[in-house]
C-alpha cells in the first residue's frame, strides 16, 4: 500500500500534470484514495498505469444520496509487482450523469460499466456497447439508486391475510 | 407329541379370514353400496389402462435438466451417488422440454427469466408437472425485491419444496409426494386440483404471427 | 422512459436497438464476402449445466466466429436487499451470490466490515475460517470438475467428484448445521466452535483426498480423448487476460503466479505453506490440470491448519460486535444489553469505504463496503471474479469448432449467481 506520504507523493505528481485533476485524497485503514474530477479520469488512470498500478481490478458505483453529487464510480488499481493497491473515485451530479468511458484503455472495463449505467445510470461517453446488462432491456428505471424503492411482494401473516390482494386481482 | 396352535402373523390372517368372508357375502349378494366398491377395489386390480398409465407415469418421470441457481446444485447432488434419484425412475433428465415430463424451478427466478421459463413450460407436452423446489421460486426465499417473482404468477406448480436449500432428502420427499399425486389423481387439468374455478389464464397466441399476440383462456366454474 | 427511448442517440445514431444486440464483428475474417454466417443463440436454457447464461453466437459452419454474452437471467438484486438488512444479516444473502463459493462471499463481506471497524479477529477463529475456506475451495473444484467432465463426454467423473462433495458437505453440516450457505463466518470470527469429532472427520477426509485426486489424474490426464481436446486448444496470452482483468486459475495456467493468498495474505495464510499450480501453455489443459493440482494443496492447508490450531476464543470479544455466550446472559446484565441491542438493531459501523479482496476459486472476490454510520449497509458491492472473467472468454474462442467451444466454457467455469448477482 503507498503510505499516507506515498499518496500525497501521487497526488502532487498528477496535480503538477494536471492542476483540477486531483480534487481531494483520502488515506483510510492503510488504503489509498484519489478524489479526481469526471474529465480527468481516463488520464489519472494512464498515468498511475505509468506508475505500475497497470491492473484494474475492480470499476463500481456507489450513490450518494443524500450527499452531491450524487453518483459515484470507484476504479480499484492494483500493482502486481509491488502488491500496491490504490483506489480513484469520481462523483458526478444527476443532471449531468458523464463520465468518460475507459474501456478502449482498459478491456476490463466493458461489462462492468455497463453493470454502472445499468443499475445506477451514469452514462460512460466513449463507451463501445452502453446498454443494459443486467435487467432486461425495456426495463425502467435505475434500481440500485437509494430512492429506487426496494419492490417486492407484499408480506402475508395472519392479520392481513384477508384485505393483502391476491396476484390476480 | 405335542401339538401347539400358534396365532400365525400379526393378525393379518385375521383381516385375511374376514376379506374371505365377505367375499362368501358378496357372492351371496350380502355385500352392498360402497363396501362393495371397496371390496372389489381391493380384491380385484382393475387394470384400466389409466391406472396402469399413471403408474407408468409416476416411475419413469424424465425431469427437464433446468438449474437456475444454488438449488440445482443440490439438484445435481440429488442425481449424485449418495441420494441416487434413479431408483426412483426420476434420472433420464431430458435437455428438450418437448420430452421431459417434469420442470424443477431450481433456483431464483428473476423477471428477466420468466418468460423463458414459460415459454418453456408451454412447450412441454402433457402431462407435464411443476416442482418449485427451494423458497426463492415457491415465494422469492430471502430476497423480497424488485429482481425477482415467485412461480405460483407464471406457472401452475404441483409441488412446493422448502428450504434454502433443500436437502436432497427433502426434494426426494417432495419427488415422492408428486408421485404419489400422479397415482391418486389422473391428470384433469390443474384448476380442478386447485380449485381455479373462475380463474382466466393469459398464454401466447401460437396462430397469430404477431410474437406479443396473447389469448386468454377463460374458465368459469369446472375445469 | 424506457432504456429504449433514453439512450444516448448521440452514441449510436442510426443502429436499431435489437441489432446492438446481434454479433456481426467481421474485421478479423479474411473473406467475409465467401462466408456465410449463422447467428444463433445458445439460450439461457441449455444442457451445459453452468446456469442461466445466454450466448448469442455467430458461427460459419461449425466454427464460432464471435460470441455476445446476455446475462441477467438470475439477477436477484442482492446488493441492493443488502442495502436493506442489517450487517449481521446481510451475511446470508451476500453468501448465496457465488453459491459455489460461500465461505469466500462471506469472508469478503465479513473481512470489508471487520477492516472499516478496526475489529480483531483472534487466530483460533482465523485458523478455522482458513480450513472452511480451503474445503470449499475443494468442494467448489469438485462441482467444476464433475460438471465439465460431464460436458466433455465423460460421464463417470460427476459421479466420483459428487461422492467426495456429499463428504465435504457432512463435514460443513457437522460443523455449522447447513450444507449450502451456512452463515458460518460472522463479522469478528465464527459462529460456534467446532465440535468434538469434527477434526478427526477432516483428517480422514485429507487422508483419503490426496489419492482420490491421483485417480482423477490417471482417469484424465493421459487419457487420449481428454489430451486431444484439451491440449492447444483456446489458449490465451498473459497480457490479454491480464487486459480482460481475468484472475483466478484461468490467469494462473496462462503462467502468472499471481494468487492473493501468498502475494497479499488474509486470515492467516502466511502461517501455511503451500504451492500455487501454475500451468505454461494457458490452454483448456493447463487449467484443468491447475485446479486438479489447487485441490491438493489445498489439502496441505487444511492438514497444517488442524496441526497448528490455536486455543482461544472463536469470535471477537469485543461484545459490541459478537453476541455474548448465553451463559452470561443469566448473570451480567451488559451482556443481556448487548445481545438485545445487537439482535433488534444490529451493531453500529463508522463511516467508511472499504474494498476488501480475497482470492475465491474463481479469482479475485473482492468487496467494496459503504458505512454511513447506521446499522444498514450503505453500499455492498461484490467484484466477483466470474463476471470479470466472462469477458476474457470472447477472445478465448475465436475461430474455435463448437465442440471446444462447449469445453472452453467449462474450463472458465462461470458461476451465474456470481456473475448477475
Amino acid at each position: 500500500m503507498p503510505d499516507a506520504t506515498g499518496l500525497e507523493l501521487i497526488a502532487q505528481e498528477l496535480r503538477d500534470a494536471d492542476a483540477d485533476a486531483v480534487l481531494d485524497t483520502v488515506y483510510f485503514r492503510d488504503h489509498a484514495t484519489l478524489l479526481v474530477a469526471p474529465a480527468a479520469v481516463p488520464a489519472t488512470l494512464q498515468r498511475l498505469k505509468a506508475k505500475g498500478y497497470g491492473f484494474l481490478a475492480s470499476v463500481h458505483g456507489v450513490d450518494y444520496f443524500p450527499e452531491e453529487p450524487r453518483l459515484g464510480v470507484h476504479y480499484e488499481l492494483l500493482d502486481m509487482h509491488e502488491v500496491d493497491r490504490i483506489s480513484v473515485r469520481t462523483r458526478v451530479p444527476l443532471d449531468a450523469p458523464n463520465v468518460p468511458s475507459v474501456t478502449p484503455e482498459w478491456p476490463t472495463a466493458d461489462h462492468q460499466e455497463r453493470e454502472i449505467y445499468d443499475m445506477f445510470g451514469v452514462i460512460f461517453d466513449g463507451h463501445p456497447d452502453l446498454r443494459r446488462i443486467l435487467m432486461p432491456e425495456d426495463y425502467e428505471g435505475h434500481p440500485q439508486r437509494r430512492d429506487f424503492p426496494i419492490g417486492g411482494e407484499p408480506v402475508l401473516f395472519t392479520h392481513n391475510e384477508r384485505t393483502t390482494p391476491e396476484w390476480w386481482e | 407329541m405335542e401339538v401347539t396352535r400358534h396365532q400365525l402373523g400379526s393378525g393379518a390372517n385375521a383381516e385375511f379370514r374376514a376379506r374371505q368372508l365377505r367375499a362368501r357375502d358378496m357372492l351371496r349378494g350380502g355385500l352392498d353400496g360402497p363396501e362393495l366398491q371397496q371390496h372389489v377395489e381391493q380384491s380385484v386390480l382393475t387394470t384400466t389402462l389409466e391406472k396402469a398409465g399413471r403408474w407408468a407415469v409416476g416411475n419413469a418421470n424424465f425431469p427437464l435438466s433446468f438449474g437456475l441457481a444454488c438449488c440445482a446444485i443440490e439438484w445435481m447432488s440429488h442425481i449424485g451417488p449418495r441420494i441416487d434419484v434413479a431408483r426412483f425412475g426420476f434420472e433420464a433428465a431430458r435437455a428438450t422440454p418437448r420430452q421431459a415430463d417434469t420442470i424443477f424451478l431450481s433456483g431464483r427466478i428473476s423477471i428477466k427469466m420468466a418468460p423463458v421459463i414459460r415459454r418453456i413450460y408451454e412447450q412441454m407436452l402433457e402431462p407435464r408437472y411443476v416442482i418449485a423446489m427451494g423458497a426463492c421460486s415457491s415465494s422469492m426465499g430471502v430476497f423480497n425485491n424488485y429482481a425477482l417473482v415467485p412461480g405460483d404468477k407464471f406457472v401452475p406448480v404441483d409441488v412446493h419444496v422448502p428450504g434454502c436449500p433443500p436437502r436432497p432428502e427433502s426434494l426426494v420427499h417432495g419427488i415422492l409426494k408428486l408421485r404419489a399425486a400422479i397415482l391418486a389423481h389422473p391428470d384433469e387439468g390443474w384448476r380442478s386440483r386447485y380449485g381455479g374455478r373462475g380463474t382466466e389464464e393469459v398464454v401466447a397466441d401460437l396462430e397469430r404471427d404477431d410474437p406479443d399476440a396473447i389469448r386468454t383462456i377463460n374458465v368459469s366454474g369446472g375445469a | 422512459m424506457s432504456d429504449i427511448e433514453a439512450r444516448d442517440r448521440r452514441l449510436t445514431p442510426d443502429i436499431p436497438y435489437r441489432e446492438m444486440e446481434e454479433s456481426i464483428e467481421l474485421s478479423h475474417i479474411a473473406h467475409p464476402e465467401s462466408d456465410e454466417l449463422l447467428t444463433i443463440n445458445f439460450g439461457p436454457h441449455h444442457p451445459a449445466t453452468h446456469g442461466v447464461l445466454r450466448l448469442i453466437t455467430t458461427l460459419e459452419a461449425e466454427v464460432v466466429r464471435d460470441i455476445k454474452p446476455v446475462i441477467g437471467y438470475v439477477h436477484t438484486g442482492i446488493e441492493k436487499t443488502a442495502e436493506d438488512k442489517a450487517y449481521w444479516k446481510v451475511i446470508p444473502v451476500v453468501e448465496r451470490m457465488d453459491y459455489l463459493a460461500y465461505y469466500f462471499n462471506a469472508m469478503a463481506f465479513c473481512g470489508a466490515v471487520e477492516t472499516i471497524l478496526d475489529l480483531e479477529v483472534p487466530p483460533r477463529a482465523q485458523y478455522l475460517r482458513v480450513i472452511h475456506m480451503e474445503l470449499n475451495r475443494i468442494m467448489s473444484h469438485l462441482v467444476w470438475l464433475g460438471t465439465t467432465a460431464l460436458d466433455l463426454g465423460a460421464i463417470s467423473m460427476f459421479w466420483y467428484c459428487f461422492r467426495d462433495r456429499e463428504q465435504i458437505l457432512d463435514l460443513f453440516e457437522m460443523s455449522s448445521g447447513q450444507r449450502m450457505h451456512t452463515r458460518y463466518f460472522q463479522v469478528g470470527g465464527v459462529f460456534e466452535d467446532i465440535p468434538g469429532g469434527w477434526e478427526t472427520k477432516v483428517r480422514a477426509f485429507t487422508k483419503v483426498m490426496p489419492d482420490r485426486v491421483d485417480q482423477f489424474l490417471a482417469l484424465l490426464m493421459k487419457n487420449e480423448i481428454v489430451l486431444q481436446r484439451l491440449r492447444n486448444v483456446a489458449a490465451l496470452d498473459e497480457e490479454t487476460l491480464l487486459a480482460h482483468g481475468v484472475t483466478g486459475p484461468l490467469l494462473r495456467a496462462a503462467g502468472n503466479p499471481w494468487d492473493l493468498r501468498k502475494a497479499a495474505p488474509y486470515s492467516s495464510y502466511d502461517h501455511f505453506d503451500f504451492k500455487i499450480p501454475v500451468g505454461t501453455a494457458g490452454d483448456n489443459w493447463d487449467r484443468m490440470i491447475v485446479r486438479i493440482m489447487e485441490i491438493k494443496e489445498c489439502v496441505r492447508i487444511i492438514d497444517q491448519a488442524l496441526d497448528g490450531l490455536p486455543d482461544g476464543p472463536y469470535i471477537t470479544p469485543d461484545r459490541k460486535y459478537a453476541l455474548p455466550p448465553r451463559h452470561e446472559l443469566a448473570t451480567s446484565m451488559e451482556a443481556l444489553i448487548h445481545h438485545f441491542k445487537l439482535v433488534t438493531e444490529g451493531f453500529r459501523v463508522p463511516p467508511g469505504e472499504v474494498y476488501y479482496p480475497i482470492e475465491s476459486p474463481r479469482g479475485e472476490l473482492g468487496c467494496f463496503v459503504r458505512a454511513d454510520g447506521s446499522s444498514k449497509p450503505a453500499r455492498v458491492h461484490m467484484r466477483d471474479p466470474s463476471f470479470v472473467n466472462l469477458q476474457g472468454f470472447r477472445p478465448m474462442v475465436r475461430d474455435l469448432y463448437i465442440a471446444d467451444f462447449i469445453a472452453t466454457l467449462g474450463m472458465l467455469d462461470p458461476v451465474l449467481g456470481g456473475i448477475d448477482r
